[in-house]
């Protein structure tokens, strides 16, 4: 019942924008008789009114709509000429639904009145085939039309009709030009109260607002920047008010323009059931997360994406009823959309139950497409090998059917997902099914983004392309920056990371590496690009920052390697880098060294990754190694120790926006507190039920990934020891540790010294 | 093309040129630009004018000029173009001068380099000739920085 009263709702929402802009047309078409367009869009008013009330049950609405709209087709093919008293009566036709309208929003029915005299006059008006007053077209359009048999009628008649009918437009001339009044004053009569809790707003208006908070972004990024160097209590708590303002509308104004995705998925059962009929497949179509949203340029950006991957689903992933039966499967396919949240990421899944892909068949046609040679393929990881599917020119259908196989291929899904900044992989399992998964960004107007410099110019990375910072440092342990044959890698956690120094692919000199190893202090941006990862040497890597993307000027088409320009927080212009861009023009993505890479970590490792956890290596105190696992810090952020303020009796930090809680873990374990440092504080930023938590560590080692042994792995200690690296660690549970925080609150007496210690 | 009558004037090294008022959006002392690595040599940069990001082609370079001295500031003729706004960078800005039709001359055939394709003729103002720059022209001759190069 609540999805008809919606149906409902919506019907008289649309119904009643109609009338209002089919009064005006009326209007205008009395004006410019022949404006087709004009009569066109009355018509398919008219016409959906009709078919709409049709299909509610409302059939005295439908009679007065069908009547009007034979008028109008009339009109519209030609065999009769607008004259003022079927203008009249059409405006009469508009006033009469609007009635109708009132009267179905009050008690849910079209009401008891027949509206027999107005129907009767559409009738009298369509055979009446007068001329107006002035005659002009008459002949001609009789000519054209003989068909329809004249009852010829006097105008004067005609023009009397309305009068019986509906008083208001009944004063209008016969032959006169001048458009009517009458009907504003109807519609100031009565209002529209249909409409209320809904209004319809312009696209353009919703992206000059989203455009305009943008701006406000950047200022405030800008205000709080500079309040930050001054030390005036007022400003600062204006700029703080300011800031979570800006956040909150810039949130409500996206929220404007964010849409389900069911918007788009709504039409996918229609899509399955077609092409199982002309697949002679059986095939349902599940749903999981249609209520999930994502910003309307996004979800206009990825509708073909996904109409394309459901195709190909339907057509080479599920297979026929037999087939099925035969593999023991019910015969019925099914097809799962599912949306979902993840790390301020959309992610859209296709998958099927169908046959899965055999990655010899893809190697083999990938072979003889010449995509790749017979020898990198026989040294492709699984991965590699679905990869090839979103390269160019690949198409793994035995034979082009009407379905897919018509030249778009996944190249172009992977390439439209890129645009918008979004990743696609591919699982198959044999005789299983296929996963698609997209991983689309939310928004694309305001994204995080991390800002680098390089001889001496800022550049902003977006934070989707970010997997980890990587400091070499000329202290530090292992071989630093090595060379393959002249190209830099780094060993990351074992496995080869290809390097690509920033200065070099944006035109600089060629750095010179030493052969046996460079222990040169850098920085090493890892980022990913189709799947893999590559390190970007930079000069510095200076923050993170809510940037506003900006398209750039067309002058510089050229500068491919520049997703757009963003203005900072001091005012400057920093240029955004495409990653995916710059890992071509770095010759990362060509299938070298990059795919055997993965070849060796697929072979080696693929049976300790699934166990692998990686873990967060730290010192607290001069030489107490600790460890926590990654995936529970959601950020490592350094504080100045001039950041650290009081909130009751708890040491805080103002962090995005919000306050933070700092708890020095060195209180809570009992340990000694760290030997003053001069400097920032190192923080690990832990979400407790979704609110970040500071914890103050000693000073930042490493990240490893390790097998911990399964009694390590299960165990519900708050801390115990391990040997990672050849050493002694002490592992943490956060959790645990934080909530022993909480219970024994730090005595501030004994906690200021500590901060003190900490280098104020 | 009739030749504009009202022209905001600018000196570029020895060169005195002018464009129509009517293009001119405003004028701005030097700006601090974002340079864009690989692009045009005639691309200064970005800079953001009141939040708006605005590339800078300096006119030096497109006409084939050599570089402003050090220490020099250069000023912003920021001008409207169907992709938004532009700043033209030069060294300094003149008046806006009512010039008269019949003063008006096609350049000369002599007239090469950088320049040809950039100046729709010139002004014989009484005590100068006043260049009347090709702003579309420099907006196309961007894309082929070899062609003003000679």
């Amino acid at each position: 019942m609540q999805d008809v009263d919606e149906i409902v709702q919506e019907f008289l929402v649309e119904s009643v924008e109609g009338l209002d802009q089919m009064d005006r047309d009326l209007v205008a078409l009395e004006r410019r008789p022949a404006d087709v367009e004009l009569l066109s869009r009355i018509f398919r008013c008219i016409h959906s009114i009709k078919g709409a009330s049709g299909f509610l049950g409302f059939s005295r609405l439908g009679d007065v709509a069908h009547a009007g709209e034979s008028l109008l087709s009339e009109l519209r093919d030609g065999r009769l000429v607008l004259t003022p008293a079927i203008t009249s009566a059409l405006l009469q036709l508009v006033d009469a639904i609007r009635l109708i309208l009132d009267h179905v929003r009050d008690t849910g029915k079209d009401g008891t009145e027949e509206w027999g005299a107005l129907i009767s006059l559409f009738q009298t008006l369509q055979t009446g085939k007068e001329g107006n007053g002035k005659g002009n077209g008459n002949g001609h359009h009789s000519a054209e039309s003989p068909a329809s048999v004249p009852t010829p009628e006097e105008f004067g008649a005609v023009a009397a009709a309305p009068e019986t009918a509906d008083p208001e437009p009944a004063g209008i001339p016969p032959g006169s030009s001048a458009p009517p009044d009458a009907p504003v004053v109807a519609r100031e009569r009565r209002s529209d109260p249909v409409a209320r809790s809904n209004i319809r707003v312009d696209v353009g208006l919703l992206d000059r607002l989203m455009n305009l908070v943008g701006e406000l972004v950047l200022a405030r990024n800008q205000v709080v920047r500079h309040t930050s160097l001054k030390a005036d209590a007022g400003l600062t708590a204006t700029a703080q008010r300011l800031n979570l303002i800006t956040t909150e509308l810039q949130e409500g104004v996206m929220k404007t323009r964010m849409q389900p995705i069911g918007n788009v998925w709504s039409k996918f059962p229609r899509v399955v059931r077609d092409l199982a009929v002309q697949c002679h497949k059986q095939a349902r179509i599940e749903m999981d997360g249609r209520e999930t949203e994502l910003d309307k340029t996004i979800i206009e950006a990825i509708t073909d994406p996904l109409t394309h991957v459901v195709r190909n689903s339907m057509d080479h992933g599920l297979e026929g009823p037999e087939e099925r039966v035969a593999a023991g499967k019910p015969a019925e396919g099914r097809l799962l959309l599912r949306a979902y949240h993840e790390g301020g990421q959309v992610n859209i899944e296709v998958s099927d139950d169908g046959r899965g892909i055999d990655p010899e068949r893809i190697k083999a046609k990938a072979v003889q497409k010449g995509i790749i040679t017979a020898e990198v393929a026989a040294r492709l990881g699984e991965r590699e090998v679905f990869d090839l599917v979103f390269a160019p020119g690949f198409s793994t259908a035995a034979e082009v059917t009407a379905v897919s196989g018509r030249g778009v291929g996944m190249d172009v899904v992977r390439t439209n997902i890129e645009r918008i900044g979004g990743t696609v992989d591919l699982q198959s399992v044999m005789g299983q099914g296929t996963t698609l998964r997209m991983k689309i960004p939310l928004t694309l107007a305001i994204i995080p983004a991390l800002t680098v410099s390089s001889r001496g110019i800022r550049y902003a990375i977006p934070q989707v392309n970010l997997l980890e910072l990587v400091r070499v440092d000329p202290a530090g342990a292992g071989p630093g920056v090595e060379l393959v044959h002249d190209a830099p890698v780094f060993r990351l956690r074992g496995d080869l990371l290809p390097l690509v120094d920033l200065a070099q692919a944006l035109g600089g000199p060629r750095r010179h590496w030493t052969a046996g190893g460079s222990r040169d202090a850098i920085s090493i941006v890892v980022l990913h690009a189709d799947g893999r990862p590559f390190g970007l040497i930079v000069d510095d890597i200076t923050d993170t920052e809510e940037i506003v993307v900006k398209p750039l000027s067309k002058l510089l088409k050229n500068a491919t390697l520049f997703a757009g320009a963003t203005i900072m927080g001091d005012g400057c212009v920093a240029l955004i880098l495409d990653v995916p861009s710059l890992a071509h023009k770095a010759a990362v993505l060509a299938t070298g060294q990059g795919a055997r890479r993965e070849v060796e970590e697929e072979d080696t490792q693929d049976q300790t990754r699934r166990a692998a956890t990686r873990l967060l290596i730290f010192h607290l105190g001069d030489h107490h190694r600790m460890a926590v696992p990654l995936s529970e810090i959601s950020r490592l952020e350094e504080f100045p120790a001039d950041a650290v303020e009081w909130a009751g009796h708890e040491r805080v930090v103002q962090y995005r926006g919000a306050i933070m809680p700092l708890i020095q873990l060195a209180d809570v374990l009992g340990h000694e507190a760290t030997s003053p440092v001069a400097g920032p504080l190192p923080v690990v930023v832990y979400a407790r039920q979704g609110k970040p938590v500071g914890i103050v560590v000693g000073k930042i080692l490493d990240i490893i990934e390790e097998t911990l042994p399964p009694e390590v792995a299960d165990s519900t200690l708050p801390m115990q020891s391990v040997v990672l690296q050849g050493r002694v660690t002490d592992l943490l549970d956060l959790e645990a540790v934080i909530a022993s925080h909480e219970v024994v609150q730090p005595d501030p007496e004994y906690s200021t010294p500590a901060l003190a210690e900490a280098g104020v | 093309m009739a030749p504009p009558s009202q022209l905001c004037t600018f000196h570029v090294d020895t060169l005195f040129l002018g464009i129509s008022v009517v293009q001119v959006q405003e004028v701005l002392r030097e700006q601090e630009t974002t340079p864009v690595p690989l692009a045009a040599d005639s691309i200064s940069g970005l800079m953001n004018l009141r939040g708006q990001i605005v590339t800078a082609i300096d006119l030096r370079t497109i006409l084939g000029l050599p570089p402003r001295p050090e220490g020099n500031r250069a000023m912003n003729v920021v001008i409207r173009t169907a992709d938004g706004a532009v700043s033209l960078m030069v060294d300094d800005i003149g008046d806006v001068i009512e010039a008269a039709e019949d003063t008006f001359e096609p350049p000369p055939d002599t007239l090469t380099g950088g320049a040809r394709n950039l100046v729709l003729g010139v002004h014989k103002l009484p005590d100068a000739l006043l260049h009347v720059l090709d702003v579309d022209r420099v907006l196309t001759l961007e894309t082929v920085p070899a062609a003003c190069a000679t």
